[in-house]
């Protein structure tokens, strides 16, 4: 140890000492990682594709969009939610609900069709009001679920709820949220949820062109929030988050308040799910308690568990692949399915909690177990 | 620097019906260099527990002229008072130099929280240099190897100029050379902060301690340099006498409560 005056002053007014310029390839391995993506998505997809497999691509992507919330919450703040199905359904039901109201205002009704033929009068629930105008519609799909997240956050924070509670707690709140919804069938549409929706914002859903469009749409928000959350990780904050999930105490004792990191964390988390819930609604043409309950709500954890939580490109392709295997195996064995995901869950938290974006790095470091600082994936 | 001393007054920590503190006081000036000594569940890691706000205590807590009793941890710590914990507590999947980072920037603003870390920021840079870390800022903390954590986790009270250390035995399961150089650390930083020091070592204690308290049952039993301490008889009964066995168990049980 080099013996040094201890130092006195404070606070950095000269520039800070530059790093080294990372290797050439290093420096464009992100962008150019990134840029493939968008060409595969918006370029190449779009091509191949048929119709039909470019709107199941489409319904992939918007759960590929909740899994970028949840490897930021979960992967890299240790949050464990469970119930991001509440997100991801306020946001649908907003979209869903100015839709079904400018569907009506078409045919010249003042009602949806379902309360026309459920409703217990003529009038529209004052709530439902404000969500015929459609720049409310749209800021409702993101800042409800923020909204609602950062009310549940505040309190659950603060008191140190943690952990499997904290799960236990954002499951209830998605098995409470479905079962107020079919309970409402008046307002709601109820088990049903809102369905058979015509239009989006003028354009009509039915037409292949527009279904491409709404693609793109899904796809471009898709590679947005990447980018954004890939910011988020490497930014300071991400940092801090990483600290927090390891260790909450040591950075209260640095002067952080956790609760405030995790927060953040968890609102964008909440609104990353809201936004995909959103722009469900047109590429599905539905939304209902069946796709925001408990077991949706675990599904949205699922393909980030096993592409790599804390890896934002292993949660996306990981959301991706358990979607598409979903498709695939529940039309084949429906029953099956269930049991299925509940045992990927299982392996993949239990035995490779990196997920499969980790594969690489736990067999590099079995085969040579002195192993020199690798960076986490991001 | 007159005022940023520690001033400790019938401090009392009960659990359940246990007083662990029992009615303490405690002066230690600016610059000292103070260890806590005592048998196992004397109270010493309590007593810092309720300094930092961990656990509720009654009495009073002055450090530089503000009270920190009822203070929540985290804001206890903006007030300059860092502590480590017995068993050394650095964000393993972070690098050294993001372990330091994130120490330094307690009360960055949102936007600067946003953006990428640019290069290495100079009270992060002396810090490493202060703990002999430079060389290591790149590995991830949880490689290092324990003594090394340690002075990680000092470097990480210094970035954020902390004026107050409180140590919980940073020299348990080192190796001599490790003690040797914490020890050197520990008077290279305190003089113009204040450092406390819990500790079972007694040869460490011997050789740098500035001054010494001695804990039993919750109460201070003896206090001054070390030579006035070892002569005091009460101690030698209590303690050192005991104590002079080689080095007792390096983790105390009994004070996990």
């Amino acid at each position: 140890m080099t013996t040094t005056t201890p130092l006195a002053g404070k606070t950095a007014t000269k520039p800070p000492v530059t790093e080294p310029p990372a290797p050439f390839l290093e420096r464009f391995r992100v962008p150019g990682a990134f840029l493939l993506g968008a060409l595969l998505l918006l370029g190449i997809a779009p091509l191949v594709l048929s119709d039909f497999r470019l709107s199941l691509l489409a319904k992939y992507l918007c759960y590929a969009i909740v899994a970028v919330g949840v490897s930021l919450a979960w992967g890299r703040g240790g949050l464990l939610v469970l119930g991001q199905g509440v997100f991801f359904g306020l946001g649908g039901y907003a979209m869903a609900m100015h839709l079904k109201l400018a569907d009506a205002a078409v045919t010249g009704q003042t009602l949806p069709d379902f309360m026309q033929l459920y409703g217990t009068g003529d009038a529209l629930p004052w709530w439902w009001k404000p969500f015929a105008d459609p720049v409310f519609a749209l800021a409702a799909t993101v800042l409800l679920p923020m909204a609602v997240a950062a009310l549940l956050g505040f309190f659950v924070f603060r008191r140190r709820v943690k952990g499997a509670y904290f799960a236990i707690l954002s499951q209830a709140l998605a098995a409470a949220f479905a079962i107020w919804l079919v309970g409402q069938q008046a307002n709601t549409g109820g088990t049903n949820g809102l369905t058979d929706i015509q239009g989006f914002f003028g354009y009509a859903l039915d037409d292949p062109v527009n279904q491409r469009m709404v693609y793109v749409v899904v796809a471009a928000v898709l590679l947005v929030l990447m980018a954004a959350a890939r910011q988020l990780f490497v930014s300071r904050y991400g940092e801090l988050l990483v600290a927090v999930r390891d260790s909450e105490e040591r950075v209260r004792f640095l002067g952080y308040d956790p609760a405030n990191v995790k927060l953040v964390a968890y609102v964008v988390a909440a609104g990353m799910a809201g936004l995909a819930g959103a722009l469900f609604v047109p590429a599905v043409g539905i939304i209902s308690p069946a796709l925001i309950g408990v077991v949706p709500s675990i599904g949205f954890v699922i393909g980030a568990a096993v592409g790599g939580r804390a890896s934002l490109l292993g949660a996306v392709l990981g959301a991706i692949a358990v979607a598409w295997t979903q498709s695939t195996l529940s039309d084949a064995y429906p029953a099956a399915w269930t049991y299925l995901q509940g045992l990927l869950f299982v392996v993949a938290v239990g035995f490779l909690p990196g997920g499969l974006a980790s594969l690489v790095t736990v067999l590099r470091r079995k085969r040579r177990t002195h192993n020199p600082a690798t960076e986490g994936a991001a | 620097m007159s005022g940023e001393g520690l001033t400790v007054r019938d401090l009392r920590v009960t659990f359940d019906g246990f007083t662990a503190v029992d009615g303490v006081d405690l002066d230690i000036l600016p610059g000292d260099l103070r260890f806590l000594i005592g048998p196992n569940g004397a109270g010493k890691t309590t007593l810092v527990d309720a300094v930092t706000g961990l656990v509720r205590a009654g009495g009073s807590v002055r450090f530089g002229g503000e009270e920190l009793l009822g203070r929540p941890v985290h804001r206890v710590a903006r007030l300059g008072i860092g502590r480590t914990f017995q068993t050394a507590t650095v964000f393993e999947e972070l690098t050294v130099l993001q372990n330091l980072d994130i120490a330094a920037g307690a009360g960055r603003g949102p936007l600067t929280m946003l953006r990428r870390r640019k290069g290495v920021p100079e009270e992060v840079a002396r810090a490493l240099e202060t703990t002999g870390l430079t060389d290591l800022r790149d590995r991830p903390a949880g490689v290092l190897a324990h003594g090394q954590k340690q002075w990680l986790e000092i470097g990480m009270l210094l970035v954020k100029d902390v004026r107050l250390l409180l140590l919980d035995e940073p020299v348990a399961g080192m190796s001599h050379d490790e003690r040797e150089a914490t020890g050197e650390l520990l008077r290279r930083i305190s003089g113009d902060r204040t450092v406390v020091v819990i500790e079972h070592d007694m040869d460490f204690m011997r050789s740098f301690a500035r001054s010494v308290s001695v804990l039993h049952a919750g109460k201070v039993l003896s206090e001054g340099s070390v030579t006035e301490v070892q002569a005091d008889a009460r101690v030698q009964e209590v303690y050192l006498g005991r104590a002079s066995e080689p080095e007792p168990a390096a983790v105390p049980v009994a004070e996990e409560a």
